[in-house]
């Protein structure tokens, strides 16, 4: 394979030249101002190289929301082109790039990795843990996780975006029909990214089997936890499946095998079944833990114990096995036959149970409940009626027969908009409102939240409302523009402004940051919100060793418990001991740079090169394997003057909740 | 950490860290698992879309394929003695049994590559048909590993002559072991489901 240096700048787009001219601004910014305040060793020795779960998990949740922002960029970009009949913003080529990349930004980078960062920064305080099991191969996620985001958003800019659509089914995605190195980046940059999410599967199943603290029981674990532990089973069982797809693609791809073109007798629904195979679980493998968001949420400004803690718990395992046998009901109409539709059908539709049984308990959870209508809480009261819209709408999408019908039209886009919206994104936010002081030890503006939600909510249904309508009236997916006669204009336009409404609520979202990271109130408690589990027994923002003394459970919502029977709250001197931290490691950035490098290089189809990079990654493993560090000890003293500072008390170490 | 070694456990458990490397190990192998089942199922799929290329007749020899097995399977045998020498706390047994199983597993992927060079020659590529390309990938996939164990296991035992059997060379040693089984069963059903069904078919 030659070097083809002709294709590698995009060249003549005013949109893409503003954008390349946007990056390398930002970059040269970034670099001198860096410079500028001479933080490059604090970056290197505080975030770069952390092992720390707290700030890998704060990593992890600005790089999605930095996602948030390009793949919100995408969704206005398609609104705008679709917003008047024959408009003529985007072309067709153009138009297909930015909902291939809308699709996978949003999910894969986005959504995953903002729930995999409050994973990281909750659950361990959650169980009791000092850590992770694996801190050092949980950075190494993180940053293989970056360096897919990055790899697949250079795309734009360098040799063109993949076009096939996030689900890329040949043989449209095959060298044949998509000819540049565009999907090259979508088989690559995945892989990468999806290596990570593996590893972080792996490490929380872990954790969370072996690392909760003294008298947590299974059964006694947050529901937050428990999603996370059942979400991290779902990527071990269903990532692999990914990996081999996207290896195949890649090999189609770059090396001529016949695995899903039809000619020299591949399969094309082969890569469906596959895609489908793994995309149907990360459906779950995303809605999950925003259960369990929403469930400490409203557990928590209900001011009451989750309601049905077995049934909730009964139902993710439901959901999470029902998960893995629907993944047809995404093709009912590529003549799988009626007995198998019938069967996936069946199977889809039985998610509606454990699913309803879910929603019945947050609606028990409320009742009677002394209700605290923070921003966090609202987005939980926004997200019952919005995702029982999107839950309904998939039941009907889930009838195979009256699929023929709605399939491939915006009646599905606006389904699955009202599922992972309010399911995900909505659950985020309220993480993120929730779980911020406990971060960054001060709260985000409130008053900026409520902007935030009501912008953002009436946002949504106004631009995903229409489209139910729209694909009802035949309103295809995918397409980027239409006459004026079918008649579709006036939805189309409410929907765009829909959209602006919904940016303007993600500005406040941006502008409450800023504000609330300038004037917020630092002095606030450790416990701002009177909250029910253990994350809350520590000091806001948590001290880097968590726990001075490890907790003992003694029942569901233990911290409410040891608040109102007034125990545990005391840290005595002689309780403290020497506690074992890991050090800090190049390794995991190195791994992510030289996985990038290697990645890119293949992505251009310059395979000796790649060969070249890719002898750095085993070399990264070598010196991986030939590290003892063993870590430090932090000294009784220091862990006294931490203690006693948060504790606000002289001497000895006190009661930290008034 | 290696001052005080509690003779109950064998010394692979050790710590508590130890013991969740194990077990994540375990997770992962569960992930590999998953990984090898949709290679199999990418097979089983592709298994008789010859598109007019050599078939599985023409190609496989059984031969060859009888003594890559016996090559592998023995591997893991002599893996398996390795472990019993390291709970022995015999380090020369444990080193001398793991460099027969690396020459054995480095036995077995000499012929596969001979094979690989064989079915190039036979007109059976990679390119040829749908057939041949998931054969190749099962296979490869499967040597890949194999070659990578290699790798890793001389890592290990580099390791172990420069620091004698602690309870972190043994966590370490132990792991590969795993990983070596996995191999093993691994081919078992290449064995079974690629090559036997192919002979009979």
């Amino acid at each position: 394979m030659g070097i083809k240096w002709d294709e590698f700048f995009i060249t003549g787009d005013p949109l893409i030249l503003g954008s390349q001219i946007a990056i390398l601004l930002t970059m040269i910014g970034a670099v001198a101002g860096i410079t500028y305040l001479k933080k490059w060793k604090y970056l290197w020795t505080e975030w770069l190289t952390t092992v720390d779960h707290k700030k890998i998990g704060i990593m992890y949740i600005i790089s999605a929301v930095l996602m948030f922002f390009r793949g919100g960029m995408d969704g206005l970009l398609m609104k705008a082109q679709t917003s008047r009949p024959e408009m003529e913003f985007l072309n067709s080529q153009h138009y297909n790039e930015i909902f291939t990349t809308h699709g996978v930004i949003m999910i894969l980078f986005m959504a995953m990795p903002f729930l995999i960062g409050l994973m990281n920064v909750v659950i361990p305080l959650q169980i009791g843990a000092r850590d992770v099991a694996f801190p050092q191969l949980n950075a190494l996620s993180f940053w293989l996780f970056f360096s897919g985001a990055m790899l697949f958003n250079i795309s734009f800019v360098i040799g063109g975006s993949p076009d096939a659509g996030w689900t890329s089914y040949f043989p449209l995605a095959g060298k044949e029909f998509s000819p540049g190195i565009g999907n090259n980046y979508y088989a690559v940059a995945l892989q990468i990214a999806g290596i990570g999410t593996l590893m972080t599967g792996i490490n929380f199943i872990v954790t969370i089997l072996k690392m909760r603290t003294k008298g947590m029981t299974l059964m006694k674990m947050p529901m937050f936890t428990w999603t996370t532990f059942v979400t991290s089973i779902l990527i071990v069982a269903a990532f692999p499946i990914f990996t081999v797809a996207l290896a195949l693609m890649t090999f189609d791809r770059l090396y001529g095998t016949h695995f899903f073109t039809v000619s020299g007798g591949g399969m094309d629904m082969l890569w469906a079944n596959l895609f489908w195979l793994w995309g149907h679980p990360e459906v779950y493998i995303v809605a999950l833990p925003a259960f369990g968001i929403f469930s400490e949420v409203i557990a928590t400004f209900s001011r009451k114990s989750l309601f049905g803690y077995k049934s909730m718990v009964f139902s993710i395992l439901g959901i999470a096995l029902l998960s893995m046998v629907v993944w047809v009901h995404h093709f009912y109409t590529m003549g799988s036959g009626p007995a198998v539709n019938s069967f996936f059908s069946i199977t889809t539709m039985a998610i509606a149970i454990p699913t309803g049984v879910k929603m019945f308990n947050w609606l028990f959870t409320m009742r009677k409940g002394r209700i605290k209508i923070t921003s966090a809480m609202l987005w939980a009261l926004a997200f019952v009626p919005c995702f029982v819209i999107g839950g309904v709408t998939g039941v009907m999408l889930a009838m195979g027969a009256a699929d023929y019908q709605y399939h491939n039209t915006l009646f599905l886009v606006a389904h699955f908009h009202y599922v992972l919206i309010p399911g995900v994104v909505f659950a985020v936010f309220a993480g993120l409102y929730y779980w911020w002081p406990k971060m960054f030890g001060f709260m985000l503006n409130e008053k900026l939240g409520k902007w935030h939600f009501w912008l953002f909510v009436i946002g949504f249904n106004v631009t995903f409302m229409p489209m139910f309508f729209l694909g009802l009236n035949g309103a295809v997916r995918r397409a980027y523009t239409y006459s004026a006669e079918s008649g579709f204009a006036p939805l189309f336009m409410l929907s765009a402004i829909g959209s602006i409404v919904l940016a303007a609520g993600f500005a406040v979202f941006c502008y409450n940051i800023y504000w609330s990271i300038r004037y917020a109130d630092r002095n606030i408690s450790s416990d701002p919100w009177d909250a029910r589990t253990l994350e809350w027994s520590t000091a806001s923002p948590v001290q880097f060793y968590n726990f001075a003394k490890l907790p003992e459970v003694k029942s569901l919502d233990p911290f409410w418990h040891m608040k109102k029977k007034n125990e545990g709250l005391t840290l005595h001197d002689s309780e403290i001991e020497e506690i074992h931290m890991p050090s800090n490691s190049w390794v995991p950035i190195y791994m992510g740079v030289i996985f990038g490098i290697a990645g890119f290089l293949l992505v251009f189809e310059w395979h000796i090169a790649a060969a070249v990079a890719g002898i750095g990654i085993f070399a990264g493993l070598i010196i991986r394997s030939f590290d003892y560090n063993e870590g430090f000890h932090v000294s009784k003293e220091e862990i006294h003057r931490i203690e006693n500072a948060w504790r606000k008390t002289e001497g000895e170490v006190h009661n930290h909740v008034s | 950490m290696s001052a005080k070694v509690d003779t109950s456990l064998p010394l692979e458990y050790q710590t508590e860290q130890d013991r969740m490397n194990i077990l994540g190990f375990w997770v992962f192998l569960g992930a590999e698992i998953v990984l090898f089942a949709t290679l199999f199922g990418v097979y089983g799929v592709l298994y008789e879309r010859f598109a007019g290329g050599p078939t599985h007749k023409d190609i496989f020899v059984i031969k060859d394929v009888m003594i890559q097995t016996v090559l592998l399977l023995t591997s893991s045998f002599t893996m398996g003695i390795a472990i019993f020498e390291m709970r022995r706390h015999n380090l020369k047994g444990l080193i001398t049994w793991l460099v027969i199983t690396l020459a054995l597993g480095a036995g077995f992927l000499f012929m596969e590559i001979n094979e690989f060079i064989h079915y190039v020659h036979e007109g059976a590529t990679m390119q040829t048909s749908a057939f041949l390309s998931s054969l190749f990938v099962l296979l490869g996939t499967h040597g890949a590993h194999v070659t990578l164990g290699i790798g890793w296991a001389t890592m290990v035992i580099i390791q172990l002559l420069k620091r004698g059997l602690t309870p972190t060379t043994a966590r370490k040693t132990f792991i590969i072991g795993l990983y070596w089984h996995f191999l093993d069963v691994v081919w078992i059903f290449i064995f079974t489901f690629v090559y036997l069904k192919g002979l009979v078919a």
